[in-house]
Formats: structure tokens, sequence, C-alpha cells
């Protein structure tokens, strides 16, 4: 029988214990608003002794990544947690970890970006990161996050996979609220995830050079393995998530279907977000509104055929993002996903409606989701779209 | 008699004792005469086999690295240019970690070593060093400084001296090659509190390898600047790469010292000076220096050697004595 332990923790909390759990051994951290607590929670751990871990106090987020790169070369489980500027600071280190197939795990209380100044949630940070070659998970609950950096390990550590990962979770809304968590006891959270280093190491037995030049006779085919362990780990993502569901009793999928049997219209959310949005369908359906949604829990790689037939039935999708995409057609990271799905058959495809909200952390309440719920009705009732994004809540 | 070979880690009383086992293949692509390897050679050999190698991009990582070759025979890892002091923070605290755990052995030692360049390490890489430094890693920085970004074709560096022309101090109406006066890395890292950090020149290659040594057993982060003329930037015969050298440590240019826990010691000590015109007149990229210009290097060279005369508390280089004529 597995033990269990119920424990109120806030996100970052959540996330500090999973690494704990997970028996990490190289952390190196640099603090930033939102994720502070989460570094300040490892480094307790370390300190009373809880997690036995060498601790780097980098001086940097660039540092922070490249120390883990290091570590992980050397065959350690590593791990970090950052936000916002930091995140965009490391990211030409996330791009190498990824290049160099290492699998690094981060914990991201995702936030915005200057300027202006704002210590607020948004998916400004993670949205740039879509391309690095990095596996994503969005998360909407504390539960869900603890689970997934689990999870992160299993997958970023399979052979068929061998890249970094990164689990998201919403700025103050998420890093910062306390929530009931159980966490699974170390010995069988490491029957899922045993320390065993799967990947190329320096050794200095078996020296082998890490971090080569690739000139243009391999450049490509490298890039091109990086692609094809994308393409792999959403079917290593979706059996992780189930031997979890066996192992622990809790599974998520890679989408989350909520009412989307009958659905004519759909929403996707993800982050805390999705949580609100499903208090919205509700309303939205004792309004006699057939709406349902799809929360994405995995952004990298994209479940293409599992978004794709959810949405079967479905003649208009609202995407809600929660990032800008400045000068491009759609203002969001997933909407572009979501519309290139259908590119080489627009004949499958439902209308797409996108959606910009919660920009630096700008209040989403239930109603403004039913007030989607209806306008996508009357989407499929004929009612044009707009061929540009439809901010929500902004004053104009 | 003659001296056998030692193994990794052991000082030398001459070369013929240096361990003949190479740890860094030839066939690589670097230019002839390359000062680097001279150095990454006789370094590679004082560490010993049980090292791994942190190499931010640069001259070296490019030549000896090109997919699917490599020269190095040691472990070695190349992430960026600013993060080699970052990077062998991580694989240093991975083995103690992992060592902790035996998960890798206990008792086997394995040396962290990093070799950067100029640029790498006082412009681009300095505050990832720097962390490196205070939080007291247990590694070996080598700075292979060839003044210059030479790897991108001859650009100023925080380490080109006063009046070289480079290809972003070009020479012209109003520039006359590099104005300021280059940082001084060794008393940066002793500002740091390393237990050890010497200055290394491939001219003196005993005095270059038992400061390896050393540095190898120093307790925490150890830092090394090496000398690396680079024929291709600064514009001399590739032959001349041993001469040109030496040439700066018999001007005082490079004074060879170390900081040894707190203590300064001048290994090579230079009673007479050359005037620093010999080692500038070797090179193409002083040739447009003016009178006034070597006078105003000599001048700099002059404070630099009276600064490290003060550290060490006697005159261990000595003035400047022409030539005489015959």
């Amino acid at each position: 029988m597995v033990k269990m332990v119920r424990k109120a923790l806030t996100t970052n909390y959540a996330v500090a214990h999973a690494a704990k759990d997970s028996d990490v051994d190289v952390i190196a951290a640099y603090p930033i608003t939102p994720s502070t607590p989460a570094a300040e929670k490892l480094a307790e751990y370390v300190a009373n002794g809880e997690l036995d871990a060498e601790y780097v106090h980098v001086e940097s987020e660039h540092s922070a990544a490249s120390a883990l790169v290091g570590a992980s070369a050397v065959g350690a489980r590593a791990f970090t947690v950052t936000a916002s500027q930091g995140l965009i600071y490391m990211s030409e280190v996330l791009y190498i970890a990824s290049g160099l197939r290492l699998p690094i795990v981060l914990g991201v209380a995702s936030r915005a970006l200057s300027a202006p100044l704002s210590i607020w949630g948004d998916m400004h940070d993670i949205a740039p990161l879509r391309d690095a070659g990095l596996i994503i998970y969005f998360v909407s609950s504390a539960q869900e996050a603890y689970d997934s950096v689990i999870q992160a390990f299993k997958v970023a550590e399979d052979p068929r996979v061998h890249l970094p990962a990164i689990v998201d979770y919403d700025g103050f809304i998420m890093s910062h609220v306390t929530e009931p968590v159980d966490v699974i006891d170390r010995e069988d959270v490491l029957k899922y995830i045993p320390k065993k280093v799967t990947w190329n190491t320096l050794n200095p037995k078996q020296p082998i050079s890490i971090g080569t030049v690739g000139d243009p006779d391999y450049y490509y085919e490298f890039k091109y393995q990086q692609q094809v362990a994308m393409e792999n780990a959403v079917k290593v993502a979706e059996e992780a998530d189930k031997e979890f569901e066996k192992m622990f009793g809790r599974g998520y999928g890679l989408i989350e279907e909520y009412r989307m049997d009958d659905a004519e219209v759909a929403m996707i959310a993800y982050g805390a977000h999705a949580g609100t949005a499903r208090v919205a369908v509700d309303k939205a359906r004792e309004e006699g509104i057939k709406v349902g949604l799809i929360k994405l829990r995995l952004w990298r790689p994209f479940p293409t055929e599992h978004l794709m037939k959810a949405l079967e039935n479905v003649s208009v999708v609202g995407v809600l993002d929660r990032a800008m995409a400045l000068g491009a057609p759609r203002q969001g990271p997933v909407v572009k996903d979501v519309i290139s799905m259908y590119a080489s058959d627009p004949s499958k495809a439902p209308k797409v409606a996108s959606y910009a909200l919660a920009i630096g952390q700008r209040d989403v309440k239930i109603e403004d989701l039913v007030a989607v719920a209806k306008q996508l009705d009357e989407f499929a009732k004929g009612k044009e779209i707009p061929n540009k994004t439809i901010c929500i809540g902004l004053r104009e | 008699m003659a001296l056998k070979e030692v193994g990794p880690m052991e000082p030398i009383r001459t070369h013929m004792q240096i361990p003949r086992e190479e740890l860094i293949a030839p066939g690589h692509s670097a230019c002839q005469g390359c000062g680097h390897f001279i150095i990454v050679r006789h370094l590679l050999k004082a560490a010993g086999p049980n090292t791994i190698v942190v190499n931010p991009t640069g001259c070296l990582e490019v030549v000896t690295t090109v997919f699917p070759y490599s020269s190095w025979k040691v472990p070695w890892i190349h992430v960026a240019f600013e993060n080699g002091g970052s990077v062998a923070s991580g694989v240093e605290a991975a083995i103690k970690s992992l060592q902790k755990k035996g998960i890798l052995p206990k008792d086997e030692r394995i040396n962290v070593v990093v070799f950067a360049g100029d640029g790498g390490t006082v412009d681009i890489g300095f505050q990832s060093l720097s962390g490196m430094f205070e939080r007291r890693h247990k590694v070996v920085y080598v700075l292979l400084d060839n003044e210059a970004y030479m790897n991108t074709g001859i650009q100023r560096s925080g380490s080109t001296p006063y009046g070289a022309w480079t290809t972003t101090t070009p020479v012209g109406k109003r520039w006359k090659g590099e104005w300021r006066v280059r940082k001084d890395m060794m008393q940066i890292a002793v500002a740091h509190h390393v237990p050890y950090a010497a200055t290394i020149n491939p001219a003196y290659p005993v005095d270059m390898y038992n400061k390896m040594v050393k540095a190898l057993k120093a307790e925490g982060p150890a830092f090394l600047h090496a000398y690396s003329p680079c024929p291709t930037g600064w514009r001399f015969d590739p032959s001349l790469t041993v001469e040109v050298a030496r040439m700066a440590v018999l001007t005082g240019y490079w004074v060879l010292y170390e900081y040894d826990h707190g203590n300064y010691k001048v290994t090579v000590p230079v009673l007479k000076r050359k005037p620093v015109r010999e080692f500038v007149k070797m090179q193409g990229r002083f040739r447009h220096m003016t009178e006034e210009q070597i006078k105003k290097l000599q001048e700099i060279i002059d404070e630099q050697v009276e600064h490290i005369n003060k550290l060490v508390g006697k005159t261990v280089i000595g003035p400047v004595v022409e030539e005489q004529k015959k």
C-alpha cells in the first residue's frame, strides 16, 4: 500500500516537496518573485537534512541553468525553480540543455515580463520557450504540480526522450495559494522514478565530448533527433501518467476534457484559469449553452491528436491565452498551435476564436468566461468571429 | 642520472619528468603555432586522465571538437560562452553529491578543469567565474589569454593590451589601436580569496607544470592565468610562439608569479628587464605604434612591475636595461 500524507501546501511548496521526494542530487537556484519560496523551501530541506543534495547558490539564473547542465552531464538528478525575467535570462542555456539531451527539471511560477515591471502572474515568460526543445506541462492545482514534477522526471529521463522539462504554474494565483496536497512517501516515488542514469555522462573511464560543433553536415540531424524525441515524448508522457495513476491513484491525461461529450462549442484553457473556466462552463450550461472545456496540460510536445479528437464534434473553439504575441495575427501562444493543427486539412477544423486574458494578472471573473461561452454560442449560430484576438478585461 | 617520468599531480624538476601520456590528440584544426596547445597539453599531463574539462566557447573548443571528431581523451563539455565558471560549479557539485550518495566511487579523485579564453573570462564570463570563486568550488580555472576575441576574428577584449591593433580597435585617423589598460585578472582572483592563483607561460614549461600541480592540490578554487601567444591575431611568424612568450617575460610585460595562500612569489625573477620595445617589435599588431605610444606602454609595464615587486616585498623584477650596442 502506498503511503500518502495530506499536507497544506502552496504550489511553490508542493513543487519543492516533489523535488525532495524525487531525491534530486543538485539544486542551483536564484531568487525571483514569485518562485522564491520554492527555492527557500529547497534550501530548508537541505539545511535540515531532509534532502541530501548539493545546493549551489548561483549568482544568476543563467548560472543556475548552466550549473544544472554541468551537474546533469555528470549524472545528477538536477532541479531548479524560476520565473519571468529569470526564465528568459536562463533561456539561452535551456536551449542548450535540450540540445545536449539532459533531463533537467524546472518548476516555473509564470509571471509577466518587463516593461513595465510586473511581478504578477501571466504566461509571457513561458510563451517564448515553446520552441526551445523542452517538455512543458501547464498545471492547474498544487496537487497536479506536485504530481507533474515527479512525472516530468520520469518522462525527461526516459531513453526515448532525454529532454529537459518544465512544470509551469501560475505566479501568485497558484504559487502563493495554499491547497491540500497528498504527498507520496519518497520510497514509493523512487519506485516510480528509480535513480538510474540513462543518459550519456562525463566519465573519466569512458571519456566522451559533450557539446561539440555541429557543422552543416550534422546540425540538421541533431535538431531532427530532438524533434523525434519530442514526438516520442507524447507517448511517453501518456504512459508515465497512466503508470502514475496505477501506482498512486491520480491521473490527468495530456488534456483533460470537461463536459465535452455533447458540447457544440468549447473553450481551451490552461493553468489556474482552467479552474475558473470549469465553473463558467457549469453556469453557461445552466443557461442552456452546450459548452465544454479542454484543459491543456501538456503544451510541449503538443498533443495534436488528442486535441483534434476531443474537438471532433465542436463547431467553434475559443482559446483562452495568457500571453500576447505582439505583431502576430493572433495574440497568444496556444491559439496558433490550435489553428496550425488543421493546416493540412482545414475542412476538419472548427472555427477558432482567440482570446487574451489575465495579462499581468488582470482579474478574470467567472462571469467573464460565462460571457465567452455565450459569445462562442453566438459564433456557432452564425455571428462573425473577429479576425483578431478578443481582449477580455482590457480598457481600450 | 636521468630523472624518471612522474605520475599525475606530482611536481617536476625538469621537463624530462613530464608524463608521456597525451590527453589531447593531434589532428585538431588550430592555427600553426597556437599557444593554447602547448599550455593545454602540459596542464592535462599534470592533471592526468581522471579529469573533466569544461571548455566555454572559443578557439580551443571549435578547433578540437568538430563533430564527429574530438581531440579530447578526457571527458569534455562545452555549453556556452559566458558560463565556464557555473558549468564547472555544477560539475563539481554533482561529483560531490554523487560521491556522497555512493553513486560515484567515494574515494576516486576527479579533477575539474576549465579552459577558457580571455573574452569568456574577463568579459562575458566574468560574473559566472566570480560566483564560482566565491562559492569555493574545487575547480582549476585556466584562462588562456591571447588578448582578444581570436575565434571571431581578432576583436578587442578587456584583456587587450594598450596600443594593440584589433579589428574593433583599428588604426585610423582618430584611433591608433587600443587606448585603455587591460584588466588585472590575477588581482581580481586574489580579491575572491582563492587559495591559489598564478600566471603561467608556455616558454617556461616546468614552472607552468608545477603551478598546475599546486592548483590541482588547492583545497578550493584555483586560477591560472596563461599567456597564450596567437600568431594569427598578433601577426608574427608561427615558428616564434615560444620566443614571443619568452620575450613577454624578459620585458616584464608578463610577470611569472603566484599567490599561494596569502604569499606572493615571483617564480621567474628578471633582474635586468629588456625594454618593452623588444616585445612590441616582434608583432604586427603593434606595428603602427608611435614612439609616444611605446613610451606609454613602457610606463604601464613599469607600473605593473612596481606593483608586483611591492606585493612580494622586494625587487624581483629589475629595471629596464638597454642592450649595449656593439
